[in-house]
Formats: structure tokens, sequence, C-alpha cells
């Protein structure tokens, strides 16, 4: 079977202080580390694994991003995967989901591929487009936040799990070639080994241009986009908790006094 | 203004609230409500949405008895394609993300997806959704198109009292085509564990600001402290670090204890989804602009490793006393 997995480089936020940049469209990304997008970790694992189960098949990891972006393309490359396509070029900039989705289709047309693996939704702009969009752009078939994912014919059809809301698994059969957007928690990410990182910083990453995808300008990036980001503000919240100041000592003193207070303890 | 159309989502038996909330949305934005209703035997729903739209377009066919996005969206795009409304507002739920931008690319239509609050410029939608986990709110301008879909975070809008008796229109499945390629199977319901935690009267919920599995005694004997038991964000449970019947949030468990112990839980929406009618809230993390202090009733700005211990023993020293 052959297996694409899409693949993007995102800032680490979950953790750390966001400050929106003097555009007031972007984020100050200089204190950040980055990575892969958690739910594409997941994806590139679950293709590796189908291909290992199989014993045969090749997987293809793709990206849209600049040179950085390599970083995340090997580490995939490392753990398992084949081939590798980075997709770059001004014209990309700005882009929505669909404005992804259209340079990922573009690259992804002019492969052999039975199954196309994305992240279900990003950890930076969370828009959860591209597993949907890309699957009717490519014109097959396409489920998302998938959790379990079973072959039942290789390169004919799978059997894979959706999760909904409460954990309720949806089952569905699914034709072959399809686009699944997998959901994080499906699977237990390896981590690559150094025998598998030294290979994979010689092998070649394909960079293509969107003239090279045979894409306009007009079609991708901003242009191509659903919609464009006017501007960041700081969340609207409500009422901000009341915050007990001081040392651990004494933070921790003032909450258990609280708590006893409340009749919790 | 042209139509409104609002796709009400239900499964097993029950409506969304999300549905009757974007009806409830869609009504203060002008023009006429539609209420689109795919389903098998589905007259209760029909009734219901009649309540708060002008009109309900109801397909009754055995297509319909489970969701699937393929046969919904042909359904939807031939009805669109009669009807031609300006809007299109469906759930921000599993199904409608599954839908929305399939629906959206064959229609040639422009989308923005998972949307919190809306403004109408004229005929055309002004969203807001939020990015890097809530930590930021994002304004959108929408390019021209003939049709606007939005998909709809939950309490994006104001369920209300039912106001209006709009006609029940009943339409043939437009959907003629073979859709064998993409079959429903069936439901398979989350395991049960243990520890039933929407029955805990106090919970701490652990986060991935614990960082390893080997640091979870630190809340463990919070918990025991406490008589707590431990519920965990999404991140922790994907680890393995703690079981799913443990994940408090939108696909895992729904709580509502008296204390709900925050403990390196950032506050994403899936989260808080779970907890936020929990009577008390504190809130433990280091990032000061976490969005779990927004709901929080109180909070500790500061390492959860050098402040939970400090509460654990003070927490033990009270209870000594």
């Amino acid at each position: 079977m052959k297996m694409v997995v899409c693949v993007k480089r995102v800032p680490d936020t979950a953790e750390s202080e966001v400050h929106i940049d003097a555009s007031g469209k972007d984020i100050d990304k200089s204190r950040l580390s980055f990575g892969i997008n958690e739910c594409d970790n997941y994806a590139v694992e679950e293709a590796i694994q189908i291909k290992e189960r199989l014993g045969e098949g090749t997987v293809t990891v793709i990206s849209l991003g600049d040179k950085d972006s390599d970083e995340v393309i090997r580490m995939a490359l490392a753990k398992g995967g084949d081939e590798a396509i980075r997709l770059e070029d001004e014209a990309f900039k700005g882009g929505d989901g669909l404005a992804v989705a259209k340079a990922l289709a573009a690259a992804i047309k002019g492969l052999e591929y039975d199954i196309v693996f994305t992240g279900a939704l990003a950890d930076d702009d969370g828009y959860g487009v591209v597993p949907a969009a890309l699957g009717e752009l490519l014109g097959v078939p396409h489920a998302t936040y998938v959790k379990k994912v079973e072959i039942l014919e290789p390169g004919k059809r799978a059997k894979v799990g959706r999760e909904l809301e409460g954990g309720l698994l949806e089952f569905l059969e699914i034709d072959l070639p399809c686009v699944l957007g997998i959901q994080t928690g499906i699977n237990e990410p390896r981590y690559a080994s150094f025998k598998g990182i030294k290979q994979a910083a010689k092998k070649e990453i394909a960079i293509k241009s969107a003239a090279d995808l045979g894409l306009d300008a007009s079609e991708v990036g901003e242009a191509g986009s659903w919609a464009v980001l006017e501007q960041f503000t700081p969340p609207v919240v409500g009422e901000m908790a009341e915050i007990l100041e001081g040392e651990p000592d004494e933070t921790a003193a003032k909450l258990a006094a609280i708590l006893k207070e409340k009749g919790l303890v | 203004m042209k139509d409104i159309f609002v796709l009400m989502e239900h499964r097993r038996g029950e409506m969304r609230d999300v549905s009757v909330e974007m009806l409830c949305g869609a009504a203060k934005l002008g023009g006429t409500v539609v209420a689109v209703l795919l389903g098998k035997d589905v007259d209760a729903f029909a009734e219901k949405a009649a309540g708060y739209a002008d009109k309900v377009l109801y397909v009754n066919d055995p297509l319909f008895e489970n969701y699937n996005s393929e046969a919904y969206q042909k359904a939807l795009s031939a009805l669109i394609k009669e009807h031609g409304p300006g809007l299109l507002l469906i759930g921000n739920t599993a199904q409608g993300v599954d839908l929305a931008p399939a629906l959206a690319v064959e229609l040639g239509a422009s989308l923005v997806t998972d949307i919190t609050a809306l403004e109408m410029d004229g005929d055309k939608p002004k969203p807001t959704r939020t990015f890097y986990g809530g930590k930021l709110d994002a304004h959108f301008a929408m390019k021209d198109a003939d049709l606007y879909i939005l998909t709809v975070r939950e309490a994006t809008f104001t369920a209300e009292e039912p106001s209006k008796s709009g006609e029940i229109v009943k339409v043939d499945n437009p959907v003629t085509e073979d859709i064998s390629y993409r079959k429903f199977v069936e439901y398979v319901e989350p395991e049960v564990g243990e520890v039933d935690i929407t029955q805990s009267a106090m919970l701490v919920g652990v986060g991935r600001g614990i960082r390893e599995d080997k640091n979870l005694p630190v809340v463990e004997e919070l918990a025991q402290a406490l008589g707590a038991d431990l519920a965990a964000s999404r991140a922790v449970v994907d680890a393995g670090w703690l079981p799913a019947d443990r994940q408090v949030g939108i696909s895992g468990k729904t709580v509502k204890p008296k204390l709900y112990l925050a403990v390196g839980i950032s506050g994403a929406f899936q989260h808080v989804t779970g907890m936020k009618g929990s009577e008390v809230i504190v809130a433990i993390n280091k990032d000061p602009d976490a969005p779990i202090f927004g709901i929080a009733d109180y909070g500790i700005v500061d390492d959860l490793f050098k402040v939970v211990p400090k509460l654990t023993e003070k927490i033990k020293e009270l209870k000594g006393a």
C-alpha cells in the first residue's frame, strides 16, 4: 500500500504565553519552540504501523512550509518514512485550510496513493478543514477524527472508527483510496532511533513550488483562501479567577484555608 | 437578504443543543430561518425545530438513520442548489467538521470553522474564532461567495424559548446515487472503568503540565489528601498516563463536582466544556494567560511542582487538626 502523510510544523503554545506582534495578525514566535503538530505525529505513526503490519508499502511525507519544516519531515523519515516532499513558495503564505488543502491536493494528485493521512486539526489555527477538503479536492472519500484504522483489504477497503462527542466511536467502512484525518491517542508514537535519524539525514527532500504543482498564485495562500485573518485580540474572558499571591508556601496556605471555609476540606 | 439554512444535528434519538442555539442565533440576523432536518422518522425533531424556525425542510429517509457525511453532503448540496440560501450554519461537532469543508469545496462556498462569535456586514458574515487553544481571538473577513458556511461552536448563541411555528415541508430524498464507498457500520461505547468520575464529589484534574507519568504521585497525593478522584485532560489520556475513563471534556465526560482543582491544565475549550459546571473551580498553572483562569474561581500562577506538595501538606494539617 502506498501511503502519504501530511505534516505541519507548529509553535508549541500549550504552556507558553502568547503575544500578538506589531502587525496584529501574527504572534511573536521568537521565544517559542517548534515541533510537529500533535495529531500529525499520530498520523505518521499510524502510517508506519500499517506498513509494518502489512509487511509492505511506502510512506511519503509531505509538508507545506519553509526550510525550517525539514526538521519535522526528517523526524518522520527517521521513524520509518520513505520519501519526502516539501511545498514551498511565497505564494503559499497566509493561506487558510482550503489554500493548504489545494496545495497538498496538487502535490498528491501526481502520486500513487491508497491512503492519505493528515492530522484531524492543527494546534495553532485549529481549523480542522484539511481532511474533508482534501478528500473533496482529490475526489476520494474521507473521514476525520479517526481513532481506529483496520485495513480490510489492502488497496481496496478499510474500517475506521471516528471519535464522536463523549468518546463514542462511529465505525464505518470506506473505499480506498481515501483521506483519513487522525485524532490524537490513536496509537503510541515512537521515538526515532539514532540509526533512523542518521539515515534520514541523508535522504533527499523534493522541493515543489506553486508553479511545479501547476498552481497559479491566485489559487493558493491568502488569495486562494476562504477567509483572511484581519486581527488578533486577547480573548474575551468572563470574570477572572481571584489570583492568590505569594510564595508557594503562602498561596498553598491561602488556598487550603479557602477550601476549608467552603467545607471542602 | 437570502435565506439562512441551519442544519439540525441529531444522533440516536437526541437532537444536539447546538442545533437550537444556531436557530436562535440565526433568528437575530434577519432573513428567513430554515431548519434542515435529515433523518429517519424524526417527526418530533421537526416539530421542535418548527418552534424556532420560519420553515423546516424535513427529509425522512432510511439513508439518514445514522449520520454519513457523504449522504449529508449530497442531500444538502441538492437542497442548497434548489433553494439558494445565502448562509448555512452547521454545528462544529464531529459530524460538522467531517461535512462542512467538503461541502464548501463542492459548492464553491466560503467557509470558516469553529466560530465563537458572529457579526454581519450586510449579507456577509464577519466571524470570530479562537487560535492557539483559546489563547487568542481571531477576527476574519470572508471572501465573497454566493453561499457562506459557518461551523458554530457550542454555546456561541444562546438557546431561548420557542417563539415560532414554522411550516414543516416534507421533501423527497434528493440522494439517488450509491454511496456504499462510505458505509456506517456501528457505534461503539467507550469503555467503562473502575471509577465513574461523573459521580465524584471532588476531582483533581491533571493536564499536560505534569510533564511525565513519573510525576503523577504529586497529584495523586493531593487527591488522596482531599479525598478526591483524579481526572485528566486529553493530553494526559493520549499519552497513556491515565485511562480514558478519566478524561474530562467534549470527547470525554462532563462532570459537575463540588470542587474541580485543575493542575497544569491550560483550559482549552474542549476541556472546559466538560467541567465548567463544577461548583468551585481552582486552577494552578504557571501561565498567567492560561484560559483556565477565565473560568476558575481561584487561581495560583506558579509552578505546580512547587505549589502542589505544599498544598497537600496544608490540607493534611487541616484534616489532622
